[in-house]
């Protein structure tokens, strides 16, 4: 998938080219790839006047970014302290082997990935993870494996 | 602000006074984000199919978070005529009986969790005396699933941009004065009192001043910003205007976590109602002076929650801290003197105008004045958001308001500062909470993560736990951080995983101290304080990982072993099931055994099974 300066100018377009707009740049472009491309790294540089280097600086640091794409359903358990306390281990490897991958990984079918975030901030119904912007709570193992034949079977419709 | 500022709140009072005394019944569903994942969406759309089927107008308000996530879905219903009920844990079935009880029927009491208008029902409690709101004192949170955060006027309403009201008619040195009367000190951790850094910040040489909302609100186990934000957005922005018009801002930013993106959706409603009204814009402190707010979203880095770093990420860099002095006050955005609050001392900030000094000093210790929020979690009955106020005792906290360790197990330890904090033993629970007891006790207020632990959790793979993310988290830039942190993390994975020596404690001591000593900012000063206050108050767990083999949490897989009590299993077959290595063998209605020389220790038999028949034991008592 390339993508060009022209497919990407109405997005630019709308920040101003400085060298502050960079991460909310880098956040708009992948809002609408998915991911940065490598190619696109230096689509962004020219636009806020900084050199590529400090692009990828950028998003090499940030945990937001990703150079890959992802799948449609982008999984993410919560390894908060308070998932963490109550088994966020269990519900990752159930994930793992519901879907056959492993953390930051993506299904062959680009279906599904895996990862990990922070805290989603629902401690207090923990352990929880998102799928997409959908957050599932208070989970069992069993209820992951319940969860994810359902979604698989709504995604093969 | 506006000239007709009391025309403004006169008009929102009456659409209030429409709204809860009105004929039209009216359905109040929080819809924070903890509220939707326990379903509240689904609840809210069942409640308006049931309403409209019973031929039923309702109004349908959505509000944030009341604070007792155990009982999410909430939902508060005002029936013409009738009290004011709350009800709790309403699923689809729930919605169906408070549609049918809209149209005539009994009240469900199975389902009420509180009243929370004047009139009262017998045998339900009202409000602030149900389980988990008694003992609490809400005043940050007043607004948090009462009102709709998306309607200016429901603010107003209720006292909102009153302060920024008395502020505009006081000069700097009574702004400044009032506030270090009220004793308000940081809420983000820190607890630096606010009219200090402010004053900081006014004698700093230079025109242009900025003012930061911290909503980077990192600390995994903490939600308080994000529920004050998604339930009461207008409470951080009044906050904002009087900290501008104190240092004379004209700018301020909002930096909040792209993992909040409710939040996000609600500021920026909040901020445009703002800047309709006038509130915010060219004339926002008086004819001539403006005051903007923009919101950053933050991109998923830890550390940006150290002043430095979230305002290196602002100009657009890495998040990487820088020394202090000088510090943000004097130098700080582009260079700019700048203050930078967290969002509960901003909402603060208003509340302290709105109602005086003298107020707001009702409740607190000597030192640490008024209420703070705290998100009380981990293996505690009633899980959720909490205000009490300060000096309120960590016991009080986990028992009386979280009604105690959850399921039959029993307390082992509370940690309180999230990965910049540490973990108290029962003997402990007795300090108040403050600024000063919790520092001399090892640990730090923090933002106000409170995460209850019970006897199942090895305080060794805890540790180990927060070092993982500090590792994750460190940006690289000091070697004592970088480093250090990897070293204590290795330690600390040798000792769960059966390869630890007594040597190790040591040496764990050591360069945990020597990371506080050497590091930079606050993220390396304070990430080894999971481990020092573990080997502190729990050191007979670590000498039990290196010295006898074992994990008393029975916790470490390394360490642990499964077995099928026969007694107990009625051989139901789910842990065979579910087993990942089809471990388990036996057939229905008789008793199941585990293979030992295939089974990985992954726990779900244990977890899955509602028999307590699985049992974890240490591993080398089977030998024994």
């Amino acid at each position: 998938m390339a993508s060009t300066d022209t497919d990407l100018a109405p997005i630019l377009d709308t920040f101003e080219r400085r060298p502050e707009t960079l991460i909310s740049l880098l956040q708009a472009v992948q809002g609408r790839l998915g991911y940065l491309p490598p190619e696109v790294l230096g689509t962004v540089a020219r636009h806020a006047r900084v050199p590529r280097s400090r692009v990828y600086g950028v998003a090499s640091f940030y945990s937001q970014f990703r150079f890959n794409p992802v799948g449609r359903h982008r999984v993410a358990v919560c390894r908060g302290t308070a998932c963490h306390v109550r088994g966020a281990r269990l519900i990752l490897e159930e994930l793992e082997r519901s879907l056959g991958i492993k953390e930051g990984q993506t299904t062959e079918d680009m279906e599904y990935s895996l990862e990990t975030v922070a805290c989603i901030g629902c401690c207090g119904l923990s352990p929880c993870i998102s799928v997409g912007d959908e957050v599932s709570a208070k989970l069992t193992a069993k209820k992951v494996r319940k969860l994810f034949k359902n979604a698989q079977r709504s995604a093969h419709k | 602000m506006t000239a007709n500022f009391e025309q403004i709140q006169h008009s929102a009072r009456e659409e209030w006074e429409r709204l809860t005394s009105g004929d039209t019944p009216v359905v109040l569903v929080g819809t924070a984000t903890c509220g939707r994942s326990a379903g509240a969406l689904d609840t809210l759309n069942t409640l308006r199919e049931e309403t409209a089927g019973h031929g039923l107008a309702c109004r349908f308000v959505e509000v944030g978070c009341l604070g007792p996530c155990y009982a999410e879905p909430l939902v508060t219903v005002h029936k013409p005529g009738e009290a004011t009920v709350c009800f709790q844990s309403v699923d689809k079935k729930g919605a169906r009986k408070i549609a049918a009880y809209l149209a005539g029927e009994d009240l469900p009491t199975e389902l009420a969790f509180a009243t929370t208008g004047s009139e009262r029902i017998p045998d339900i409690p009202d409000l602030m005396d149900a389980p988990m709101m008694k003992g609490q004192v809400r005043r940050v949170l007043r607004n948090c699933g009462v009102i709709d955060p998306g309607n200016m006027n429901h603010t107003l309403a209720r006292g909102g941009y009153t302060g920024l009201r008395r502020a505009l008619e006081l000069g700097r040195e009574d702004l400044l004065g009032e506030l270090e009367q009220s004793g308000l000190r940081g809420r983000g951790g820190a607890g630096f009192p606010v009219w200090r850094k402010w004053k900081f910040c006014i004698e700093a040489p230079g025109d242009t001043k900025y003012i930061i909302c911290n909503a980077d609100e990192g600390d995994p186990g903490a939600f308080m910003n994000r529920s004050l934000l998604e339930g009461d957005p207008h409470a951080v922005l009044e906050g904002m205007l009087i900290a501008g018009l104190t240092i004379g801002a004209a700018e301020g930013f909002i930096y909040c976590r792209a993992e909040y993106p409710l939040a996000l959706e609600r500021l920026a409603v909040a901020i445009g109602q703002a800047e309709e009204a006038g509130f915010l814009g060219p004339d926002a402190l008086g004819p001539g002076r403006p005051f903007r707010i923009r919101v950053k979203e933050g991109a998923g880095a830890f550390v940006c929650g150290e002043e430095t770093a979230l305002i290196a990420s602002l100009e657009g860099r890495r998040g990487m801290p820088r020394p202090r002095p000088p510090f943000p006050a004097v130098s700080g955005l582009w260079g700019c003197p700048t203050v930078i609050n967290n969002v509960e001392t901003l909402a603060s900030v208003g509340l302290i105008f709105q109602n005086g000094a003298a107020w707001y000093t009702e409740y607190g210790t000597e030192k640490s004045k008024g209420t703070k929020t705290f998100a009380l979690v981990g293996n505690v009955q009633r899980p959720g958001l909490i205000e009490v106020p300060l000096g309120t005792t960590l016991r009080q906290m986990v028992f009386d308001i979280g009604g105690g360790v959850s399921g039959n197990g029993r307390f082992k330890a509370v940690q309180t500062g999230g990965p910049s904090g540490g973990c108290l033993p029962a003997d402990k629970l007795d300090i108040p909470v403050d600024y000063e007891s919790l520092q001399e006790a090892g640990t730090i207020m923090g933002s106000g993560g409170i995460v209850v632990m019970d006897e199942r959790t090895c305080m060794v793979d805890f540790a180990r736990y927060f070092l993982d993310f500090a590792v994750d988290e460190s940006c690289g830039k000091c070697g004592p951080c970088r480093l250090g942190t990897w070293q204590l993390l290795r330690i600390l994975e040798d000792i769960t995983q059966g390869k630890g020596t007594a040597a190790d404690l040591d040496l764990l001591e050591e360069v945990g101290r020597n990371v506080v000593r050497g590091s930079l900012c606050g993220l390396g000063t304070s990430a080894p304080n999971p481990v020092l206050t573990t080997l502190r108050y729990f050191r007979d767990e670590y000498v039990a990982h290196v010295v006898s083999r074992t994990c008393p949490a029975l916790s470490c897989r390394d360490f642990i072993a499964y077995q099928i009590d026969e007694e107990a299993c009625n051989g139901c077959t789910v842990c065979a099931q579910l087993c990942p290595v089809e471990g388990i063998s036996g057939t229905r209605k008789t008793p199941h055994l585990i293979n030992e020389a295939v089974c990985t220790k992954c726990g779900v038999c244990s977890d899955s099974c509602t028999f307590d028949a699985v049992l974890t034991v240490n591993a080398v008592d089977l030998e024994s």
